[in-house]
């Protein structure tokens, strides 16, 4: 009964799941989906919906208080890959008015084992779309989107964050 | 090295996902799981050829369904399975009475049919571990109270 004991490492196998896991719904996506455009989309807003909730986890963990700076924010968000994918993006080109930077990175645990065929497809959309999510749960609206992509060919992967506006607290409906 | 919340909430996005997709195509009350299970398939398959790749042959086919019951279990879903019968013939039942995606809906009754969605993903997984071990079979989920689940294997002999 030697064998009884785990020899796999669970961190590891986990974080292999996920790949593989990401992996396969991508396929199945572009089996189902013609248009690569709608697997962005798609893939985007799954990430998104994902984002939505995974904010509510970072804040009970690290006990972040509300940013009020994007330079903040973009601390918030490294901070958030080492925790959920344990990868640590570089934060750099900052615009001057500072409300834009990016985050590279040239190692991600997503797009593991993935080589692209050359059609348009945005892979890794998933993790603009989580960013969109949970900063849109702290009422920050932002734009996010890729410049380089490893996965092209380019040498480093840069997701490009754009601040567009703080969102207001609105009176419900039918209140007044 | 990935969190495991992350995971967990990309399960629920996938079967969002195929819900979606089911809704647009087809005109059956069923909710369509196939894609859920062949993501598990695929998936599955393709872990197991991964973490088997340094262990030992196994020595038969039940040596097989305890690697799965115990580390390969232990890794994905935190926990041995509970109990795991067989009729030596073919038909595996794995037990686990706090299945990890389960947990967090309810604790008897309430919600019973929406178990289904859950369990897809993982029927598919253990099918695809096993493909790849050269085992091809039948995987079937029964919950009758949350969160506690059997897991039914029927090997497909040629």
């Amino acid at each position: 009964m030697s064998r009884q004991t785990s020899r796999l490492d669970a961190k590891k196998v986990n974080s292999e799941l996920l790949t593989l896991t990401y992996g396969a719904l991508v396929s199945q996506m572009l089996k189902e989906i013609d248009n690569t455009d709608d697997v962005n989309k798609q893939l985007e807003r799954i990430g998104y919906n994902m984002g939505v909730r995974l904010i509510e986890d970072f804040l009970a963990r690290t006990t972040s208080t509300r940013c009020l700076e994007m330079r903040e924010t973009a601390d918030k968000i490294q901070q958030a890959f080492r925790l959920y994918l344990n990868m640590q993006p570089t934060v750099t080109s900052w615009s001057s008015s500072g409300d834009e930077f990016s985050l590279v990175w040239d190692q991600c645990p997503l797009s593991e084992w993935v080589e692209m065929p050359n059609n348009g497809l945005k892979y890794c959309m998933l993790i603009p779309g989580a960013i969109r999510g949970a900063l849109q749960m702290v009422q920050l609206e932002v734009q996010c989107w890729f410049v380089q992509d490893q996965l092209k060919g380019d040498p480093v992967t840069e997701l490009r964050v754009k601040y567009i506006k703080r969102l207001e607290d609105a009176v419900p409906a039918g209140e007044d | 090295m990935a969190d495991d919340i992350v995971f967990e909430l990309l399960h629920s996005e996938i079967i969002n996902y195929a819900m979606e997709q089911s809704k647009d195509n087809s005109e059956k009350k069923e909710a369509d799981l196939s894609i859920v299970e062949y993501i598990g398939f695929a998936a599955g398959y393709k872990v197991m050829e991964r973490l088997t790749r340094e262990w030992s042959r196994f020595k038969d086919e039940l040596d097989t369904m305890k690697f799965v019951c115990t580390d390969f279990w232990t890794c994905i879903y935190k926990k041995q399975i509970d109990n795991l019968r067989t009729n030596h013939q073919g038909v595996y039942v794995l037990q686990d009475n706090a299945f990890r995606f389960l947990t967090n809906f309810s604790n008897g009754q309430q919600y019973l049919e929406y178990a289904p969605r859950y369990v897809a993903y993982t029927c598919g997984l253990i099918r695809g571990g096993l493909a790849n071990l050269s085992i091809n079979s039948i995987v079937t989920a029964e919950v009758q109270s949350m969160p506690s689940c059997k897991f039914h294997i029927h090997v497909q002999r040629v």
